[in-house]
């Protein structure tokens, strides 16, 4: 669904990203996990269209997505959730949602929003309330069903665990998982390795700009160096 | 009384112009954050472009759609050509921008039309309509109901639409905006389209009555922001009471105490504002959630 080789980008004349590759297939959840400052924002937003890429390609469903600007990824099926929410603070969790299906305009709107009410119960007790006003856990909600109002057949997911309580750590990892059963596929970033690995199929681990391993989560999760590294075993 | 009705109806002929050069504003700053002080030479152009297409031979209604046409493109160009190429330049650098385009608009309307005072016929009549013992213009009707019109417009446009909450959002967040499919380089060349094409209309329903010249614009642009200023920056119906309320207060000054200080009446007003309520009438207190 998704390949990446040789992807490298730079802000200014730093170059952060050195020539990744990665590969996502149809219907898995993969993640790549890493410390602060590995590069793991800058590729997804290289993906999404917001971070310009100085070399290597993005393929995604046999299209080049390179030179696509951003706004036209999301009608190609790639919709991003972005680090930190960037949800529309001045407007109602509703309009968020609706124009989370800018793209759209059928009957299909609808009964997605009426979806992501039922995955959400509280978004549709706040439906008419300031966005800005939700809670960190409720703005990381809405912002992955804004995200899915796009009908990505990709979702990526930029740090949906990062400053939560460990109670809603856990409601958004079931959520992800759960995308399994919504057709759609997950690259997953987090700092929170191990809450991501044990929802994923596969793995790939960033240091300073490089993919320096990969594979199967379950084999990630008990590779000495990442216990020792990333989970502080 | 009668007097007081007088410069009670000036006041809101006056205002509404202002009510209208100030949404020009509010639909500019709330994509961008800009404040565009060009904003004034769209009602310059608005004007003057219609005064030499009607002298021209066309019939006015349609030298008054050239016009608003012609201003739009200008507002568009300058979206083009001067701020989005300075993207990621402070605000404060944009603004500066659009002062220069100001003037550059100014000189160029000086060299291509000339330095006189224009006016073109009111659209019906100069016959004055007796109310209550004062007297209004029909052409001072057209440019009230013109306000109100724009207003509701705006009105629908920004909480009925789509593509008018897609502005908002991009105002809101511009990353964001982008990932979920909203060109922001459209919303910002169709904000500037707007824009001018409000000023040129504010230009076309005023000029019959104050007539027009390539220097109008400044005066029109600083009372218009001082309009958008007292009503709240970004507000659309604070830039409508804060037109209107201007309006008045410049004609009960001129009225009752002296037209010489009608003009400081604007700044005085904003000077109390925001000392008093820097957000404006209506302006939301601006919170960020770190």
């Amino acid at each position: 669904m998704l390949t990446v080789e040789g992807l490298r980008s730079r802000y200014g004349r730093i170059e952060v990203l050195h020539g990744i590759d990665i590969e996502v297939a149809s219907g898995e959840i993969v993640t790549v996990v890493g410390a602060n400052g590995a590069g793991k924002t800058t590729l997804l937003k290289c993906l999404s269209g917001i971070q310009p890429v100085s070399a290597g390609s993005i393929l995604f469903r046999g299209e080049t997505l390179t030179t696509v600007p951003a706004h036209a990824r999301v009608r190609r099926g790639l919709a991003q959730s972005p680090e930190g929410r960037q949800i529309f603070t001045n407007l109602t969790v509703e309009e968020n949602l609706r124009l989370g299906a800018y793209v759209f305009a059928d009957a299909k709107v609808d009964t997605d929003m009426q979806d992501a009410f039922t995955m959400f119960p509280i978004l549709k007790e706040k439906r008419n309330l300031a966005a800005g006003g939700l809670s960190g856990g409720q703005q990381q909600m809405l912002a992955i069903a804004r995200a899915l109002m796009a009908r990505p057949s990709c979702l990526l997911l930029d740090e949906p665990s990062m400053g939560l309580a460990p109670i809603l750590v856990a409601q958004i990892f079931d959520v992800v998982k759960n995308m399994k059963a919504l057709d759609v596929t997950v690259l997953l970033v987090e700092q929170n390795a191990f809450g991501a690995l044990s929802i994923a199929d596969r793995g790939y681990v960033m240091e300073t700009g490089h993919v320096t391993l990969s594979g199967p989560a379950a084999e990630l999760i008990t590779d000495e160096r990442i216990r020792a590294a990333y989970l502080g075993i | 009384m009668p007097e007081f009705l007088q410069f009670l109806l000036s006041g809101i002929t006056v205002g509404a112009v202002y009510a209208l050069v100030a949404l020009g504003f509010t639909i500019i700053y709330n994509a961008s954050g800009v404040v565009n002080f060009a904003q004034g030479e769209f009602v310059m152009l608005g004007g003057m472009i219609t005064v030499f297409t009607y002298a021209a031979g066309l019939p006015l209604p349609l030298a008054a759609l050239i016009a608003i046409l012609a201003t739009a493109a200008i507002g568009v160009a300058l979206n083009t050509l001067a701020i989005a190429p300075a993207r990621g330049a402070p605000v404060v650098s944009l603004i500066i921008i659009t002062i220069g385009a100001s003037i550059l608009i100014r000189g160029a309307t000086q060299l291509v039309f000339d330095k006189q005072l224009h006016r073109f016929p009111a659209f019906s009549g100069d016959t004055p309509i007796a109310i209550g013992g004062a007297t209004i213009l029909p052409q001072s009707l057209w440019v009230i109901s013109g306000a109100f019109a724009i207003f509701l417009l705006l009105w629908l446009f920004f909480t009925r639409t789509l593509i008018g909450r897609a502005v908002l959002a991009t105002a809101n967040n511009r990353v964001a905006a982008q990932l979920v499919g909203i060109n922001t380089n459209f919303v910002m060349t169709l904000s500037f389209a707007m824009s001018a094409a409000i000023g040129a209309l504010a230009g076309v329903l005023v000029t019959p009555i104050t007539l027009t010249s390539y220097n109008i614009g400044l005066a029109f642009a600083l009372k218009g922001f001082a309009a958008a200023m007292i009503g709240g920056m970004g507000n659309p119906k604070g830039a409508l009471v804060g037109g209107l309320l201007l309006g008045i207060l410049e004609a009960m000054t001129a009225g009752y105490i002296s037209s010489q200080y009608k003009d400081a009446t604007a700044f005085i007003v904003i000077l109390v504002v925001l000392f008093a309520m820097p957000q404006g009438l209506f302006g939301s207190k601006s919170t960020d959630r770190v």
